[in-house]
């Protein structure tokens, strides 16, 4: 019996923490190459509610991810023209891109208020979960295990190929890398348009997964929690699976707690626990080493331009 | 003849005055094409968001009680952006502005006397003050990036919120209803002009912009707020600190964002309820960008995002144009902003010939910002900071 309930409670950790590991493994790769992206919770709106119109009208939640991430890549395109090749400043640009997110998604998921679709599903046949262990090995979500691969990838990608380090070379001087031929805005556009599907992807998980219906803000300022999570990651990858997973935590306690009709804190507490835990978790982190600034690229939110 | 982008020797404090309008512009026409497109009357649409609240006097009331607090909380923001501090929790600050407020309301019930609205409204400012307080104390003292943390603070408040509609200040005589008793009359706003909607907020809001005016541009204190976000070594040097101007910063931003949480409180809903939170904090933003971070920019620009207000509610019953449609919008607008920017520190020139003298390989660094661009020119801090 308790085994039943630690592993259903792990189930649901990694749950929680899955889009948030999404959406800041795009922001990672985005800040590494200098540009702060503050349009995260804007894009996974965006993903979210493309990705339920898609699986509603085509039936095919595959296609309804992928549609997610298209568009929010599209719309991390505008962030992309306003602050790269117009210069414009990025945390006004994020935050026009949340605004204007929670806008678009709102007109176009109007419609969708109220049904429900399909969800994603699992990745392995039930059978290969009917015991509790297994069902922690194979009872997840394909995006679950997408999330662990990208993070490996991303790690790999950041500190072993060439790739990887010509962005964090231009995350950390723009300048020199521009002058020994490096395309700067080019490798910067591509950081963001692969931040923007991150955050699709992970709308999508919200939209599909989680709980297969729309509703305006669906996201809830966990777009925000996952720029925050790179921060507490010191903006190295590994670090980043561990805030997902504990922040996953936090959310299962806060949900739990209250299906358990825990009186002892008011609802209203627990549903505060996830932004609560976050400024907790970003003072630790800031006050425990005065030179937090300097893990953060140094170029990180600073325009560049290079005249022809 | 392809266009290209040429650096300009001096801002253009032409195209800073002229970049708010293009926005505004551009966004009324792509917005027509859009929402054309999706299937809406899209020319129509303007119209009534854009055009026919100005031709009703029932409206005019309408809009200056609704740029009131726009005005209020983005002159408190503009403060804080010219100084390079980022605080976007001004929702969260509007909230416990009025939470405070009804506190002293629900609190005094059953007294009377002129000293109440007065100490309703001291106690809002101190409650925005408060809650801005809390990314102050973090930014100065463990050096949390204040973006984050005043924005957590908004889920919070709304969340507090709430829980005080539920339970504790609930009207017992509400039929269940989570909201507090309707506030006296000792507890409301008078109205400014009597026999309209224009409550005294109005010109309160109108006279502090105003006074804030005459301090950026007047007194040492503004002059340190623009240094600061200017040129931060040079105000270290200059002796103005950081940690000193932060807390400014935000207490400005929390005082203001409070002082509109209460006068809405004690004047368009005379009560609390869960609803309270409209928006108006990230609406703010946009105003104080709109505005160039100037006061008497921002009292105009709060009239074009209040119109959008106003004659979003009359378009959704006319033409039946969704509420969400506003949010695009305003979003728009500040896009497009952001984009006319560029005009302020380059000009549109034709691509010369190659034959010229060669062109610099190189510029990272725009030229001189004008203390109009302040915010748009100044870097943005990393996260970490």
């Amino acid at each position: 019996m308790t085994t039943t309930l630690l592993i259903s409670i792990l189930m649901s950790v990694a749950g929680a923490a899955t889009p948030l590991l999404i959406a800041a493994l795009g922001e990672l790769v985005a800040e590494k190459s200098g540009v702060l992206n503050l349009g995260v919770e804007g894009m996974m709106l965006i993903g979210a509610v493309t990705a339920f119109a898609v699986a509603v009208t085509t039936g095919s939640p595959v296609l309804g991810c992928i549609a997610a991430m298209a568009a929010a890549a599209a719309s991390s395109l505008i962030f992309g023209y306003l602050t790269l090749s117009l210069t414009a400043n990025q945390v006004a640009t994020g935050l026009a891109l949340t605004i204007f997110g929670t806008g678009v998604s709102a007109l176009a998921g109007a419609p969708y208020v109220g049904i429900t679709t399909q969800t994603l599903g699992l990745l392995f046949p039930p059978s290969l979960a009917t015991d509790p262990i297994w069902r922690l090995v194979f009872g997840h979500s394909p995006l679950v295990y997408i999330g662990l691969l990208l993070t490996l990838g991303v790690w790999w990608f950041l500190k072993h190929s060439r790739a990887g380090l010509i962005l964090r070379a231009i995350g950390e001087s723009d300048m020199a890398a521009h002058s020994i031929g490096y395309p700067v805005l080019t490798v910067r556009y591509l950081a963001v348009l692969f931040g923007g599907a991150m955050a699709g992807l992970a709308g999508s998980y919200y939209s599909l997964v989680l709980t297969p219906m729309w509703a305006e803000r669906l996201t809830a300022g966990r777009g925000w929690i996952a720029i925050a999570l790179v921060v507490f990651a010191s903006w190295r990858t590994g670090r980043l699976v561990l805030g997902a997973y504990l922040f996953g935590a936090v959310i299962t306690l806060e949900l739990q707690a209250k299906a358990a009709g825990f009186s002892f804190f008011a609802p209203e507490f627990l549903s505060s626990l996830p932004y609560l835990a976050t400024i907790v978790v970003l003072a630790l982190i800031s006050a425990g080493r005065r030179n937090a600034r300097l893990a953060a690229p140094a170029c990180l939110g600073r325009p560049f331009r290079a005249t022809a | 003849m392809a266009l290209i982008l040429e650096p300009r020797r001096e801002p253009s404090r032409a195209m800073v005055l002229a970049a708010p309008l293009i926005a505004v512009v551009a966004t009324l026409v792509t917005g027509a094409i859009a929402f054309t497109l999706l299937g809406y009357d899209g020319f129509g649409a303007i119209r009534e968001i854009f055009v026919s609240p100005l031709l009703s006097a029932y409206r005019w009331q309408d809009l200056l009680v609704k740029a009131a607090p726009l005005a209020l909380i983005a002159t408190g923001l503009s403060i804080g952006f010219r100084a390079n501090v980022w605080n976007i929790g001004a929702e969260g600050q509007y909230i416990l502005g009025g939470l405070a407020g009804t506190g002293i309301a629900l609190a005094a019930y059953d007294m009377e006397g002129g000293w109440i609205l007065p100490l309703m409204i001291v106690c809002g400012i101190l409650g925005g003050m408060a809650w801005a307080s809390i990314p102050a104390i973090l930014k100065t003292r463990l050096n949390v990036n204040e973006i984050l943390s005043s924005l957590m603070l908004n889920y919070v408040a709304i969340q507090l919120l709430y829980y005080l509609m539920r339970g504790p200040w609930k009207d017992p005589m509400g039929f269940n209803f989570p909201q507090t008793r309707l506030f006296t009359d000792w507890e409301t706003l008078p109205m400014a002009v009597p026999g309209t909607l224009i409550h005294i907020g109005v010109p309160i809001a109108l006279a502090l912009a105003l006074t804030v005016w005459l301090l950026i541009a007047r007194s040492i204190t503004g002059f340190q707020i623009r240094v600061v976000g200017l040129a931060p070594q040079a105000a270290r040097y200059g002796g103005f600190s950081a940690p000193s101007t932060t807390w400014l910063a935000l207490m400005a931003g929390g005082a203001f964002a409070g002082l509109a949480g209460v006068l809405e409180a004690a004047g368009p809903f005379a009560q609390m309820v869960p609803a309270f939170p409209t928006g108006y904090g990230y609406t703010a933003i946009i105003v104080a960008f709109l505005g160039r971070l100037h006061p008497v920019g921002i009292l105009l620009a709060a009239m074009v995002l209040a119109l959008t207000y106003v004659g979003g509610d009359t378009a959704q019953t006319t033409i039946g144009l969704p509420a969400a449609a506003i949010g695009v919008f305003q979003a728009m607008m500040l896009f497009f902003l952001l984009a006319a920017d560029i005009l302020v520190r380059y000009r549109l020139v034709r691509r010369r010939q190659p034959t010229g003298a060669p062109a610099p390989t190189a510029a990272g660094v725009p030229p001189q910002a004008s203390p109009d661009t302040l915010a748009q020119e100044a870097r943005a801090e990393g996260v970490a900071a």
